[in-house]
């Protein structure tokens, strides 16, 4: 019989649930500090400056703190979403098709209009964009309520066919005419004012999809914490059965699920492909949709926790990068950080679920 | 209102950097810059990059410093990775791909005392060159070695995007491939990707499946070289970088692509304060397309042949789109002797008559 064992809580230790994303992060410094060492960095030097630097460093803070806001935006925006479907096991896996899809059909219902310069385009992208990712999330909902698909299969499919269909309007349908015949959409940013999600402060990285971020946070924690669908949704992943007794429908759960999640990812592409990347390309997908779901973890599926998570997360991509830049350090080794994060969250994790205990079992009288 | 704080703000910060780099000038040395899409490591295309980042270092020595940052997606995280990098001090960045073009544009306004060079695109400003390589001379190899190899008269083309570079490329290889063996057949997989091992192999696996004895690549990495080493009595070729590593079979030649020249050249440049934006396009004649070695699987003659067409193509004597030439679809684009502008090689977007298929659009 062993001496260490693990013997489950009857529930998650509170305390633990909120201090192991803390642990996790100081545990990650330690072992990354480690690889850092062994591949011949200083680790006090890297450690400093993928998460003091870019907050702090007087040479880069001023440009990477607004950067923050920018990488964060659109995590948050898509894991707030994600994290109620989580919340009621609803698994969609496709945000990043949903981000996509709404990304070319809000780029593609302002570029109807250009040259147009009314102020009513980018409200209508907004919208648009909206509908584009709502209506793709539809297609694994209406599947799975219909036909009882798994919609973790049928929502990761529909990410490859969304990237096909990206790779395809950027080199047919909306491919700038005065592009030479490259891929590419006309530059909204640039070229299109009226399309254009611009900083709303200048030099503060407060775009559009950043408000939008911060208010789905509000919502999504008002929903959970008073209205009945959160309450619905809670009980529909804690207990199921409970919940069917209760009254709770499972098909309109799954279509409020995925379609909320699907209508706040396609915003988050519509706010990315009309600000930071500027135009619809064959590569303007770079992931937010999967790391979403490390973040919606991250922040243990609460919508504040996601909004620290996402923070959390966008420092260490863009420390990352100053990492690469200021010390040489090869772009593997800042994702194999990023890696150990995860990992150890997952650890400390099995801490706040399992009591640790010493010694041979107590037999219960 | 706000779009003249943001032009302000801009200057001001720009002012401010202005003088950062002035400071910077007396005796410190020349901080270069470079931007890659893939890792270092790659094998390919970024893999040259490096060879002429590492190459810049060797001329120059204490002189210059080097910066890199490797794997940086296209679109939003470019730019900030290039203004990083510009923060950092440096005075001349290279963006090695064309999704960079926008970033970079963007980036060069704000810096207007940075020199920046981006590779194979086409918007230049004062502070903001351009510069490609004639990829499509050394294709004239690759076709005519291609089509003299093969036996199933059924080439594989494993292509990346959809682009003029990539289009320009495969027409050139068709027609020399067509020229010595008027039965040769083009059979292209578009991979939607410049360096995905996995997708590469697939491809390359699925082009040999269709009869497919020898495959030209134009994505970076060695997997299209491993697929045909493990069919066997398939012949690649080495893109970007020489892949001698799988001489003298599978890979019976290479297109390399040699920055090196270049990149002191241009750097040099900066530290004799004479750099001046330009759009220039260099093929073999200047160096900045280079054959790799074939090998002896490929017969004495053809070799011969081959060389001999490389040696015209650098002097200038022969260019690889000399009429006549039909498009696709059986209309006339090249007369009799009529060679093709750059213009219209730049924005290539039809094949040429004989290939089967559609560009994907």
């Amino acid at each position: 019989m062993s001496l260490i064992r693990l013997e489950k809580r009857p529930a998650p230790s509170r305390l633990l649930s909120g201090l192991t994303p803390i642990l996790a992060v100081i545990a990650t410094m330690f072992a990354g500090g480690i690889m850092f060492a062994a591949l011949g960095f200083s680790p006090f030097e890297a450690i400093r400056i993928i998460f003091w630097d870019p907050l702090f460093d007087p040479q880069f803070g001023p440009y990477s703190r607004p950067q923050l806001l920018v990488k964060a935006g659109p995590l948050i925006l898509i894991a707030t979403g994600l994290a109620l479907g989580f919340r009621a096991g609803i698994w969609n896996i496709g945000a990043e098709g949903q981000y996509i899809m709404g990304a070319i059909v809000g780029a593609g219902a302002g570029l109807a209009f250009y040259p147009s310069e009314s102020f009513l385009i980018f409200p209508f992208m907004v919208l648009a964009g909206a509908f584009g990712g709502w209506a793709w999330a539809m297609i694994p909902a209406i599947l799975k309520t219909r036909f009882g698909t798994n919609e973790i299969l049928v929502s990761l499919m529909l990410v490859y066919v969304a990237e096909n269909i990206l790779a395809s309007v950027s080199s047919g349908l909306l491919r700038n005419p005065d592009g030479m015949g490259f891929p590419g959409s006309r530059n909204l940013r640039r070229d299109f004012p009226a399309a254009s999600n611009t900083e709303i402060f200048a030099d503060t990285g407060m775009h559009w999809g950043v408000v939008a971020a911060f208010i789905a946070v509000i919502l999504a924690y008002v929903l959970m914490s008073r209205h009945k669908m959160g309450f619905s949704i809670r009980l529909a992943g804690e207990a199921p059965r409970a919940a069917r007794f209760a009254g709770v429908s499972p098909a309109r759960l799954i279509i409020f699920c995925l379609g909320t999640a699907g209508a706040l990812a396609g915003l988050a592409g519509l706010f990315e492909v009309s600000g930071p990347a500027g135009q619809i390309s064959i590569d303007f997908n770079t992931g937010y949709g999967f790391t979403a779901i490390i973040v919606a973890f991250l922040g243990r599926l609460h919508p504040v926790g996601i909004l620290l998570a996402g923070l959390l997360m966008a420092l260490t991509y863009i420390g990352g990068e100053l990492a690469q830049l200021m010390l040489g350090m090869p772009a593997a080794a800042i994702q194999l950080f990023q890696g150990m994060l995860l990992f150890f969250l997952l650890a400390m994790d099995v801490f706040a679920n399992y009591r640790v205990r010493i010694g041979t079992p107590e037999i219960a009288k | 209102m706000k779009l003249a704080t943001r032009l302000l703000t801009g200057t001001a910060l720009a002012v401010g950097l202005a003088g950062m780099a002035q400071a910077e000038s007396h005796g410190e040395p020349v901080k270069a810059g470079f931007i890659y899409v893939g890792p270092v490591g790659d094998g390919g295309w970024t893999y040259e990059h490096n060879e002429g980042r590492l190459a810049v270092e060797e001329e120059f020595g204490d002189m210059v410093e080097t910066v890199y940052q490797e794997n940086v997606p296209e679109g939003a995280d470019a730019e900030r990775a290039i203004t990083q990098m510009a923060l950092s001090g440096a005075d001349i960045i290279f963006t090695t791909s064309f999704g960079y073009m926008e970033p970079t544009v963007a980036v060069a306004e704000k810096f207007p005392d940075v020199v920046f060079e981006h590779a194979t695109g086409y918007k230049t400003a004062d502070n903001l060159a351009v510069y490609s390589a004639r990829f499509y001379e050394g294709r004239a190899i690759q076709g005519h070695i291609a089509g003299n190899l093969t036996e199933s008269n059924i080439i594989g083309y494993i292509a990346s995007f959809p682009i003029p570079e990539v289009i320009r490329g495969i027409n050139s290889a068709y027609l020399h491939a067509k020229k010595v063996n008027p039965d040769v057949e083009f059979k292209i997989i578009w991979a939607y990707t410049w360096f995905d091992p996995a997708k590469e192999a697939d491809a390359a696996k699925a082009l040999i499946e269709q009869g497919a004895d020898v495959i030209l690549q134009h994505t970076d990495s060695t997997a299209p070289q491993a697929a045909a080493q493990e069919a066997g009595n398939v012949y690649t070729f080495g893109q970007a970088s020489d892949m001698a590593e799988y001489a003298p079979m599978p890979r019976v030649s290479s297109i390399i692509d040699n920055w090196a020249p270049y990149y002191i050249d241009r750097v040099k440049a900066v530290m004799d304060g004479t750099w001046e934006s330009h759009s220039v396009w260099q093929g073999i004649g200047d160096g900045m397309v280079g054959i790799g070695e074939i090998t002896d699987a490929v017969p004495a003659d053809v070799k011969e042949e081959a060389l001999a067409l490389k040696d015209s193509i650098g002097a200038g004597e022969y260019h690889p789109f000399t009429g006549p030439i039909n498009k696709q679809d059986g209309s006339v684009w090249l007369e009799e002797g009529e060679t093709a502008d750059d213009g219209t090689l730049l924005s290539m977007d039809f094949y040429v008559e004989g290939i089967e298929g559609e560009i994907p659009n």
